[in-house]
């Protein structure tokens, strides 16, 4: 009995321990951003890494999910018989809620795993030890360009998976289904306001800073885990975790930034 | 040349993203750098009820420009609708302008009727003729009970 809640204290202590330990994460980070040297190639790098290499999945991705929204509404509209609202639907449904999620989820399959493998790796090899003997602050040197890569990265491919998404969404409505193409375009042009577009801005914005954050600070605190288990198994139980709670992350603060700004 | 086209796929990246959120700002959202300046009146209204900010300006079937603002007069308890016009579209003074809706349960717009005069309102001026918004439901509960009332009477 006394066991079960000593447990639970135990459990709610680490759980707390945890978030302070993100946040003082994140803030040393930022805080290292501010001070010199400033290198511009680490972060093109990681933008390459994050953004640039995930632009064929995006695409792909993209144009699916656009005609397979197409298609859904297509078919509940027509019974409703307002096919014109096709095209407002589909570029509102890819602007607000789908293009920054599904970016997002394919981001921390693609890269935020990685990242959080390798620096995970980089824990266990004590090469983070290493940089810190020679005077190299590594939240300069390994979080931070990754940080502000995110931060740029997935809002770009959040971007591009909107549009490619719309034009995915015409080629249903439009070319399969015969659906006005001045309806399309200019039933989403009317209904879509810039209230709509900075939505889904401020979305990816966050989704790119939980993506890297949490995927950075689980292989950084590698050798923090409860769980006591380092070397190939801790890095695979690590890159488990950051996949886990990113996904968490994007989903929960997506409904919350939903909520607050609809 | 590794360098090189590292920063080739980044920019090629960035531009592509960048273009993608032009065309969803300034296509969607119409926040244009090109955007041209119109000018504004204002309209004052009984009721603007169902109008919302953004919804169209019309003159002839012509969207002419859209709201920019609705408001309350505190004193006057009327709606104030400020409309941005688009520029060269000149309006007389004694255009009337009414809420009118697309279709049935369509969306509200302002519908601009030109007058005749030679006299065009100026940035900041006022409609001083304007029609309100039409209520359905008023509009079927008063034909329900005028027509019962008729009904009793005879």
């Amino acid at each position: 009995m006394f066991r079960a809640i000593e447990r639970l204290g135990d459990r709610a202590l680490y759980f707390i321990e945890l978030w302070g330990q993100m946040g003082m994460f994140l803030l040393t980070t930022l805080a290292s951003l501010l001070r010199p040297p400033y290198h511009l190639h680490p972060i093109l790098k990681q933008i390459h890494f994050i953004g640039a290499r995930s632009t064929l999945v995006i695409l792909v991705a993209g144009v699916f999910t656009g005609m397979v929204v197409a298609l859904q509404f297509y078919d509940t509209l027509v019974r409703f018989g307002s096919v014109a609202m096709l095209g407002s639907a589909v570029a509102l449904a890819l602007i607000r809620e789908l293009g920054p999620v599904l970016s997002a989820l394919v981001v921390i399959g693609r890269a935020g795993s990685a990242i959080c493998a390798e620096i995970g790796i980089m824990r266990n090899d004590e090469q983070i030890d290493a940089l810190e003997c020679m005077a190299i602050d590594p939240y300069k040197y390994l979080i931070a360009p990754r940080i502000l890569g995110g931060l740029i990265a997935v809002p770009a491919l959040t971007m591009i998976f909107i549009v490619v998404g719309i034009f995915g969404g015409w080629f249903v409505g439009v070319v399969l289904f015969g659906v006005s193409e001045a309806a399309y375009f200019h039933g989403m042009y009317d209904t879509v306001v810039w209230h709509d577009v900075w939505m889904g801005v401020v979305k990816s914005f966050v989704f790119g800073l939980i993506i890297v954050w949490v995927a950075t600070v689980r292989g950084f605190f590698l050798h923090l885990d409860r769980s006591g288990v380092f070397g190939a198994e801790g890095v695979s139980r690590t890159t488990t975790n950051a996949v886990v709670f990113s996904t968490i992350g994007v989903l929960v603060s997506d409904y919350l930034i939903s909520a607050v700004m609809l | 040349m590794k360098r090189l086209n590292l920063e080739f796929g980044v920019g090629l990246f960035l531009l592509l993203g960048l273009a993608a959120f032009f065309y969803l700002a300034i296509r969607m959202g119409d926040v244009g750098l090109l955007r041209q300046e119109g000018y504004t009146v204002t309209a004052r209204f009984i009721s603007s009820s169902g109008l919302k900010e953004g919804a169209m300006v019309e003159l002839a079937g012509v969207r002419v420009g859209k709201v920019r603002r609705i408001a309350l007069d505190p004193e006057r308890y009327e709606s104030v609708v400020t409309l941005a016009i688009e520029p060269g579209v000149q309006i007389t003074e004694d255009t009337i302008a009414s809420v009118r809706t697309a279709g049935i349960i369509g969306d509200k717009f302002i519908k601009l009727t030109p007058g005749g005069m030679d006299l065009y309102l100026a940035d900041g001026d006022e409609i001083v003729d304007t029609e309100s918004s039409l209520d359905i439901e008023e509009l079927v509960s008063k034909y329900i009970f005028e027509g019962s009332d008729t009904a009793q009477s005879e």
